[in-house]
This record gives C-alpha cells, sequence and structure tokens, in this order.
C-alpha cells in the first residue's frame, strides 16, 4: 500500500508519518506538496499533524482551501482511505470530510502526553487490527483538540457507529478525568458515514517505535495495510 | 471602504478563553457580569464597492466556520 503524505506549510508531523510508514511490511510512503493536484499511483492519503499555515484564522481553516484538498476530496468520494491526524483532523473538519470541528482546550493548555484510548469498535478500516474495548497508549500534542458537535450531530456519529477512539483510563473507562480537552464524549477520533475517512487528534505515528515508548500506534496503520 | 467581519463563538460552543477573561474581569472588580465571550473582527480594506453576496460568502466559508461561529458583515464607507 502506498501512502501519500501531505505537506503544507506549517505541517511537522510528515517526516515522522512516512519514518514509520515506511518501516512497516507492505507499506511505503511518499510525500505530496499541497499545490500538487494528483494522487495518481496512491492507495491511501495522509493528512499528517503540525500548524498549517500558523494555524492562522483557524487551525486547518486555509489548508482547506490548498490546491491538493480537492483531489483529496475525489479520493475519498471514490472510497479511497483517508486519515488525518491532529492537524490533519482539523483540516478534515474544516472541509467537510468529518463532521463538527475541533476548538480549544478546555484547560487553555497545549497538552501533550500520552492518553488512552478506548477502541470503541474494530469494524472499521482503521481498528480492525486492535480488538474492541483494547486501551491503547498513544500521545496526544495539541491546543485545539476539543471536539465539539451539535447534539443532532453526536446522535448521528453515535448512531451510525462513526465513533472509534475515546479517551479513557488506564482501565478503559471513559469518564471526565480521562478527558484531556474538554471533547464532547471523550471523542479522540471518528469515521466518516461512509468509513473511508478518519480524523483522531493522538499521533499513532509517535507510538511505532519501542524506543518511543509504546508501538500501539502500529495498530491503526496495519488496519489499513492489512484491508 | 472596509468591510468589518465579526465572528464570534455560537453559544452552544465551549468557550474557555471568555471564561478565563470572565474571572479575571471579576478580580478587576467587575462581580456582577454575565458571561464573556471572546470573538475575532476582521478588516478587510475594500479599494471600491465590492459585491456584497461575495463578501458574505467569504465570511461564511472562509473566515468562519459555522459548526462553532456565527458571524456579522458590516461594510462601512
Amino acid at each position: 500500500m502506498k501512502f501519500a503524505v501531505l505537506r503544507f506549510p506549517g505541517s511537522n508531523c510528515d517526516q515522522d508519518c512516512v519514518h514509520a510508514l515506511s518501516a512497516m511490511p507492505g507499506a511505503s510512503a511518499d510525500y505530496v506538496w499541497h499545490k500538487d493536484t494528483s494522487l495518481a499511483g496512491f492507495d491511501a492519503v495522509v493528512i499528517p499533524g503540525g500548524f498549517s499555515y500558523g494555524d492562522y484564522l483557524r487551525c486547518g481553516a486555509i489548508a482547506r482551501f490548498s490546491p491538493i484538498m480537492k483531489s483529496v476530496k475525489d479520493f475519498a468520494a471514490s472510497g479511497g482511505p483517508v486519515i488525518g491526524i491532529c492537524n490533519g483532523f482539523q483540516i478534515l473538519c474544516e472541509s467537510g470530510l468529518l463532521p463538527g470541528a475541533l476548538v480549544r482546550n478546555r484547560g487553555l493548555h497545549f497538552v501533550c502526553k500520552h492518553v488512552g484510548l478506548r477502541v470503541e469498535r474494530n469494524d472499521s478500516r482503521f481498528t480492525n487490527a486492535a480488538a474492541s474495548g483494547r486501551i491503547l497508549n498513544i500521545p496526544i500534542a495539541h491546543g485545539e483538540g476539543c471536539y465539539f458537535a451539535d447534539d443532532d450531530t453526536l446522535e448521528g456519529l453515535n448512531a451510525d457507529g462513526q465513533i472509534l477512539l475515546r479517551y479513557c483510563d488506564t482501565q478503559g473507562r471513559v469518564s471526565e478525568d480521562a478527558n484531556p480537552n474538554g471533547s464532547r464524549e471523550n471523542i479522540a477520533g471518528i469515521r466518516s458515514k461512509s468509513g473511508n475517512v478518519f480524523g483522531l487528534m493522538p499521533h499513532p505515528e509517535r507510538a511505532c517505535d519501542p524506543l518511543l515508548g509504546s508501538t500501539d500506534g502500529l495498530a491503526i496503520f496495519e488496519s489499513m495495510i492489512g484491508e | 471602504m472596509k468591510a468589518l467581519v465579526t465572528v464570534m463563538p455560537k453559544p452552544s460552543v465551549l468557550d474557555p478563553q471568555g471564561a478565563a477573561a470572565a474571572q479575571a474581569i471579576r478580580h478587576h472588580g467587575l462581580e456582577k457580569i454575565g458571561r464573556v465571550r471572546i470573538g475575532k473582527v476582521i478588516e478587510i480594506e475594500l479599494p471600491e464597492a465590492a459585491d456584497e453576496k461575495l463578501l458574505h460568502e467569504i465570511a461564511r466559508d472562509l473566515l468562519s466556520n459555522p459548526v462553532i461561529e456565527d458571524y456579522c458583515l458590516k461594510v462601512l464607507p
């Protein structure tokens, strides 16, 4: 599976993504500049973390209008898998590929730490390599990661099984104490209704090597590669 | 001419900045206040009269995010 890792001015997790993916069996990865317009030859798209356009206006608001995003929309519409990590998740929400929005953390602080994530379901292209209910240990690093959606949208997300990851404690309990940013219903990652677009605030690419303290991020990429 | 676009968080959206500012305002002695909300104002210089419909589109689609924010557009001479 060949991954396209998008690069916007201000992306800063693009190299981590290419590094992590290139080390995985059955996967290769290459950079795609935001001004490019083609995703030909790629099997999956990664929108990496960082601060595209300096987070000016709103996180992801300007990146959404980059030329490559038109191709990403077409790619997603044709069923291709797209994963947005951190700033990538914000860009997916801004572009309307995922519902809701990410706003300033409840505590106003930038939060950078390992968190527990409960896999809510594994019948997805992004979590099928992890058992349902498994707790993944993956770091977050964001100032605007508080997931917001109105009540109707939230109801739809639950009804359609779109919530794949929730922040939890070490026992897997989804509690207020385990919520690092005030996200509604402890939401850490959601997929589109069509199932092929996934956005999450945690950084799986930073948890793919024992040297970094966890290899739980592999489960996300293995799920995609195994499809 | 100038266009002034005011963008405010929707009432249903958590505004921790506003809550922190409210606390600071109370510490300054103005204790009887309600909710404080923090938004932003975007000023666009217009050398000539601009299509107001286009300005609304820009305010709605780029300068604000309708999921979390409301905007108000004013064109000044």
